[in-house]
C-alpha cells in the first residue's frame, strides 16, 4: 500500500486482467488433441462439448446471479429446467406435423411458440416462487436449502401427476436434423444452433451487466447489498427481476436440453441440478463469466473423457470441481464478498 | 426425580408429553415381535429402529454442529454394502459380518475425514452443494462397480444361521408367537440401535458436544475462544458417519439384501432430512419421535392413499387419482416438509418442550 | 440553531446483545458534530442505526422533524443522508466512474461538482476508469467520500474516515471537509483521532457503553484537559 498518493507521484500497480481462466477451455481442447486418434473425431467431440457447455451455461447463469446478488440458494432451480422442457413438449407434441415438415417456416412456427411458452411459464413461476416461497426466508440459508429442496420435489411430483412418469419424446425439427461435413468431421446442425444461442445469451448478459445501470446495480449488489441500499436504491425490487430472469433462463436451458436429448422426463431437473451446481461452484458464485468457462470446461471434459475413458465420464465433473477448488478455493472468479 | 439418569447422559426429555411418548415408543419397539405379530409390522419396527439411529447421527451433524451435508446416505450405504459384500463373498458366517464391519466403519470415518478436510477450503454453502455432488457420484460408482456391488440389482445373501428365519427357538404354541432367528435378528437390531442412540446422547452431552453447540451458535466466537472449529467439525463428521455406517450394516442384516435403492438413494437422504427437521433439530429425541411417525406414515399412509386414489378414480374425478396415487408419496412429503420448515422450525420436540415451559 | 437530526431514547439490539441503551443527542444544522468515544462505545452502531442498517428497537430518530427510525435504508438515504461507512465499502468490481455513477442517484453527474471533487482528490481523476479494487486504501477512502459528495445531501454520516491512513491523505480529507462545512453542510462524524476532531468539530457528543455521556461544544472540551481525561482516557496532546 503506497504511502502518499494525493499527488501525481503515486504509481498504481499495473492491473493485469485475470485472463488465465479464459484460457482453460482452449487449453483443455488442445491437451485432448494428441490423445484423440482422428482429427475429425476431435472436432466432433469439441463441438459437442461446446454445445453442451452452452446449454449448461444457460441453465446455470441464472443460478449464479441469484446466489451472488440475493444470497439465495435455490435448490429448486432444477424444477424450472424440467418445467421449461415440459412446456415446450406441450406445444411441440401436438404440432408434430409442423416439426416434421421440411420447411424452416413451419418448424419455426412450432418452435417459437414452444420457447415462448416455456420462457413465459417459468418466468411467472419464478415470480411466484420468489414471492411466496423464498421471500419469507431471506438470509436463513438452512431454511432456504430445505424449502427449495421441498419445492423441487413437489414440482417434480406435480409433473408426474399431470404428465405421467414416462419419458415424452421430443424429436428435433426436420430442418435442424442431421449434420454437415467439414472434411471428415460430422457437425450436427442442432449443436451449432445451441452454440449460437448460448453465445447470444452470454453476450447479452455481459452487455446488460456492464453497460446498463441495472447491470451496475446488480454487480454492485453482488458485492455489497447494504451499501447499494445506503446509496438509496431499493434493491429488493431488483431481486424479483433477477430471480425471474434466472428461472426463465433455466426454462430456456431446459428446452434446449430436451431437444438435445430428444426426450423430456420429470427427473431431468434433479439430475441436471447437480451438474449446474458443480458448474456454478467452479465458476465462482456470482460470476457470469466464471459460469461460462466452468460450463465449457465441464462439458468439454465430459465429452473427451467419455470418449477416452467411458467409465470415468460420470465422475468427470466432480473431479474437475475438486481440481479447480484446490487451485482457487472460491472458484475461478470469486466475485461476492461471502 | 433425578435428572442424572445415567444412560441418558444428563439430557432428559424435559417435557412430560415427550417422556411419555419416548417410553411408549421404547416399549413398543422392545416388545414389537409380541405386540405386533406378523412380518410387515416387524419390518416396520425394525426400520424404525434403524432410522432412529440413522437420523440421530444426522442430527449430530445438522442439529448440533450446524453442518448441512447431503452425503449422509453414502455412509449408510458403505455400512450396508460392507456387510453385504462380505456375507455374499464369504458365506453366512459371523466372521464375514465382522469383516464387513471392520472394513466399512473405518472406511466411512475415513471418507468423512476427507470430506471434512475439504471443508477447510470451502464455505458452508459450497460444502452443501459439494456433498450433493459427491453423493450422486458415489451412487453412480456403486451401480457401475457391479462386479463388487451387484450393480442395480444389489446383493442378496444369507445371514448366519442363528439369525435365519428358518431357525426356530421357541415354537409358536409356547408363547403364542414363534421365536425364530428373525426375532433374534430383530432384537439384535433393536439393542444395537438403542446403544447407538445412547452413544450419540453421550457424545452431544460431553464437553466435546458442548463445544460443537458453541460452534454452531457462533463459529467466530468459538474460534476466538481457542477451539479449533474445523477439528471439531471433522470429528463430528466422522462419528456421525460411523454411526450411519453401523445403521447401514444393521439394515443389511435385517433385509438380507442391499441395493442402491435401499441404501443409497436420494429418497433416503430426504427421509432423514425430513425426520430430523420435523422431529426437531438439535434434540436427538427428535429423531426418535420423527422417525417413528415418519416410518409409520410411510408404510401405512400409502395404503390409505391407494384407497383414496381408487375411490377418486371410481368417482370419475380428474387428476385426483394421480394426486393420491401411492407412488406420489413424495408429493405430500414435500408439501409437509415445506410446511414444517415454515411453521414448526423447532420441530415436534421443540414444540413439546416449549409448551411445557 | 435548530437540530437537523435528533435521537431520543434510541435502543439497538443485535441478536442477544443490547448495544445502545437510550442514546440521546442532536446534530445542529449547518454544523459538524463529532461523535467520540472509546472502541466499543457504540459509535458505529449509532450511525448504522440512523442509516437503518440496524433497526432501533426503541426510541425516535428525527431528520428535519420527520421520524425516520422505521424507514428502510433506501428511503432513509433518499431522505437526504449520505453515508461513508467505516469499511469504505467501495465496489471493487466497478470502476471509479461507475462507483460515482451509482452514487449520483438523481441523474447525471454534475460536471462542476465532479471537478470540485477532483480538486481535492486528484487520484480519482487519474484512475477514473480503473477498477476500484485496485486502488490503495487512501484512494478508496477518497472514493467513498466522493460518493457522498457527488450530490448535495442534507446530512453526511461519516465513520472513522482517517483510520489507518497516512497524514498526507488525512490532510486532503480534512481540507475537503472544511470546504464542505463552508458550504453549509451538516455533518455527523465519528472519529478516534482527536486532532482531526478538534480541527473540524463544532459540537461534540461522547459515548460510552452505548450511551451519550457528554454533550457540548468542541471548544469547551478542547480547553478542559481534565474532562478529556475523564471521557476519553487520554489528554489532547498524547492522543495523536
Amino acid at each position: 500500500m503506497s504511502a502518499t498518493d494525493t499527488d501525481a507521484g503515486a504509481a498504481l500497480p499495473k492491473v493485469r486482467a485475470d485472463y488465465l481462466p479464459l484460457l482453460l477451455p482452449i487449453a483443455m481442447a488442445l491437451i485432448a488433441l494428441p490423445f484423440i486418434p482422428s482429427g475429425s473425431t476431435w472436432v466432433t467431440l469439441t463441438i459437442a462439448g461446446l454445445a453442451m457447455g452452452m446449454m449448461i451455461f444457460v441453465m446455470a447463469s441464472g443460478l449464479t446471479l441469484i446466489f451472488g446478488l440475493m444470497d439465495v440458494l435455490n435448490f429448486g432451480h432444477g424444477a424450472f429446467i424440467a418445467i421449461g422442457a415440459y412446456m415446450a413438449a406441450l406445444v411441440l407434441v401436438p404440432l408434430t406435423g409442423w416439426m416434421q415438415a421440411d420447411s424452416v417456416w413451419l418448424n419455426l412456427a412450432a418452435v417459437i411458440p414452444a420457447v415462448a411458452l416455456a420462457v413465459g411459464v417459468t418466468g411467472l413461476l419464478g415470480l411466484a416462487f420468489e414471492r411466496i416461497v423464498i421471500a419469507p426466508v431471506y438470509g436463513q440459508h438452512l431454511k432456504q436449502i430445505l424449502i427449495t429442496m421441498g419445492g423441487m420435489i413437489v414440482a417434480e411430483q406435480i409433473l408426474y401427476v399431470f404428465f405421467g412418469p414416462q419419458q415424452i419424446p421430443l424429436p428435433l425439427p426436420a430442418t435442424l436434423r442431421g449434420s454437415f461435413m467439414i472434411g471428415e468431421a460430422a457437425i450436427e446442425k442442432y449443436r451449432i444452433v445451441c452454440v449460437v444461442v448460448g453465445l447470444t445469451v452470454f453476450l447479452a448478459m455481459l452487455l446488460v451487466l456492464n453497460r446498463t445501470k441495472i447491470g451496475l446495480l446488480i454487480r454492485a449488489g453482488v458485492e455489497n447489498t447494504e451499501m447499494v441500499e445506503a446509496l438509496g436504491y431499493r434493491i429488493t425490487r431488483l431481486f424479483v427481476g433477477v430471480f425471474m430472469a434466472g428461472s426463465t433462463l433455466a426454462g430456456l436451458g431446459g428446452v434446449m436440453w430436451g431437444l438435445y436429448r430428444e426426450q423430456v422426463n420429470a427427473a431431468m431437473g434433479g439430475e441436471l441440478l447437480v451438474l449446474v451446481f458443480i458448474v456454478v461452484i467452479i465458476g465462482g458464485l456470482g460470476s457470469v463469466t466464471g459460469c461460462f468457462i466452468g460450463a465449457l470446461l465441464v462439458a468439454l471434459a465430459t465429452n473427451y473423457i467419455g470418449f477416452l475413458v467411458p467409465k470415468l465420464a460420470l465422475v468427470t465433473d466432480i473431479l474437475l470441481m475438486v481440481a479447480v477448488l484446490l487451485w482457487r478455493p472460491r472458484g475461478l472468479y470469486p466475485v461476492t464478498s461471502r | 426425580m433425578t435428572s442424572r439418569f445415567m444412560p441418558l447422559s444428563g439430557d432428559p426429555p424435559r417435557s412430560k408429553v415427550l417422556a411419555v411418548a419416548l417410553i411408549a415408543i421404547a416399549l413398543g419397539l422392545a416388545l414389537a415381535p409380541f405386540l405386533f405379530p406378523g412380518a410387515k409390522p416387524l419390518n416396520v419396527a425394525a426400520k424404525i429402529c434403524i432410522f432412529i439411529a440413522l437420523a440421530a447421527s444426522y442430527d449430530l451433524l445438522l442439529g448440533y454442529t450446524g453442518v448441512v451435508s447431503f452425503a449422509h446416505t453414502m455412509f449408510y450405504g458403505i455400512g450396508s454394502y460392507g456387510v453385504a459384500i462380505a456375507l455374499y463373498g464369504l458365506g453366512a458366517r459371523w466372521d464375514a459380518v465382522g469383516l464387513g464391519l471392520i472394513v466399512a466403519l473405518p472406511l466411512a470415518a475415513l471418507l468423512a475425514l476427507v470430506i471434512g478436510l475439504f471443508s477447510l477450503r470451502v464455505q458452508t454453502i459450497f460444502f452443501a452443494m459439494i456433498t450433493l455432488a459427491v453423493a450422486s457420484a458415489f451412487a453412480v460408482l456403486a451401480s457401475q462397480l457391479s462386479w463388487l456391488t451387484g450393480g442395480e440389482d444389489g446383493r442378496s445373501f444369507r445371514v448366519p444361521e442363528v439369525l435365519q428365519p428358518g431357525t426356530v427357538f421357541i415354537p409358536r404354541d409356547v408363547l403364542g408367537v414363534a421365536v425364530t432367528g428373525r426375532t433374534l435378528t430383530y432384537y439384535l437390531v433393536f439393542v444395537c440401535c438403542v446403544l447407538l442412540f445412547l452413544l450419540l446422547l453421550r457424545v452431544v452431552n460431553s464437553p466435546f458436544g458442548r463445544v460443537l453447540q458453541a460452534i454452531r451458535e457462533n463459529p467466530f466466537r468459538a474460534e476466538a475462544l481457542g477451539y479449533r472449529t474445523v477439528v471439531h467439525r471433522i470429528l463430528a463428521n466422522c462419528i456421525a458417519a460411523a454411526v450411519a455406517a453401523a445403521a447401514g450394516a444393521l439394515n443389511a442384516l435385517w433385509l438380507r439384501y442391499t441395493g442402491p435403492d435401499t441404501s443409497l438413494s436420494f429418497a433416503i437422504m430426504l427421509d432423514i432430512l425430513l425426520i430430523v427437521v420435523i422431529g426437531g433439530m438439535g434434540t436427538l429425541y427428535g429423531a426418535v419421535i420423527g422417525g417413528t411417525l415418519y416410518i409409520m406414515a410411510q408404510n401405512y399412509l400409502q395404503t390409505l392413499m391407494s384407497s383414496l386414489s381408487t375411490a377418486a378414480g371410481n368417482a370419475g374425478i380428474p387428476v385426483l387419482p394421480q394426486l393420491f396415487h401411492p407412488d406420489r408419496w413424495l408429493l405430500w412429503l414435500g408439501i409437509l416438509f415445506i410446511l414444517s420448515v415454515y411453521f414448526f422450525p423447532t420441530g415436534i420436540v421443540g414444540k413439546l418442550r416449549g409448551g411445557s415451559g | 440553531m435548530s437540530e437537523l437530526l435528533t435521537l431520543s431514547g434510541v435502543e439497538t439490539h443485535i441478536g442477544r446483545y443490547h448495544i445502545l441503551h437510550g442514546v440521546e443527542f442532536g446534530v445542529p444544522e449547518g454544523q459538524t458534530t463529532m461523535l467520540l468515544g472509546r472502541n466499543g462505545a457504540g459509535k458505529t452502531t449509532t450511525l448504522r442505526t440512523i442509516m437503518g442498517l440496524w433497526r432501533a428497537s426503541a426510541g425516535e430518530i428525527r431528520l428535519g422533524g420527520a421520524r425516520i427510525e422505521a424507514l428502510t435504508t433506501p428511503d432513509i438515504a433518499r431522505a437526504g443522508i449520505g453515508y461513508v461507512p467505516e469499511t469504505m465499502a467501495v465496489f471493487s468490481d466497478l470502476t471509479v466512474k461507475e462507483n460515482l455513477i451509482l452514487a449520483a442517484r438523481e441523474g447525471e453527474m454534475d460536471a462542476r461538482r465532479l471537478d470540485w471533487i477532483f480538486g481535492f482528490f486528484p487520484p480519482l481523476k487519474r484512475f477514473w476508469l480503473s477498477r476500484a479494487g485496485t486502488l490503495s486504501g487512501g484512494q478508496k477512502q477518497m472514493l467513498s467520500f466522493a460518493r457522498s459528495l457527488i450530490e448535495q445531501r442534507k446530512l453526511l454520516l461519516i465513520d472513522e474516515p482517517t483510520k489507518g491512513l497516512a497524514p498526507a491523505i488525512i490532510g486532503a480529507l480534512i481540507d475537503c471537509l472544511r470546504e464542505v462545512k463552508r458550504r453549509g453542510a451538516t455533518i455527523l462524524l465519528v472519529e478516534q483521532n482527536f486532532r482531526v476532531a478538534q480541527e473540524i468539530g463544532d459540537t461534540v457528543s461522547v459515548m460510552d457503553n452505548g450511551r451519550v455521556v457528554h454533550t457540548g461544544t468542541m471548544a469547551a472540551l478542547a480547553a478542559d484537559e481534565a474532562l478529556q481525561h475523564r471521557l476519553l482516557g487520554l489528554s489532547l496532546d498524547t492522543h495523536q
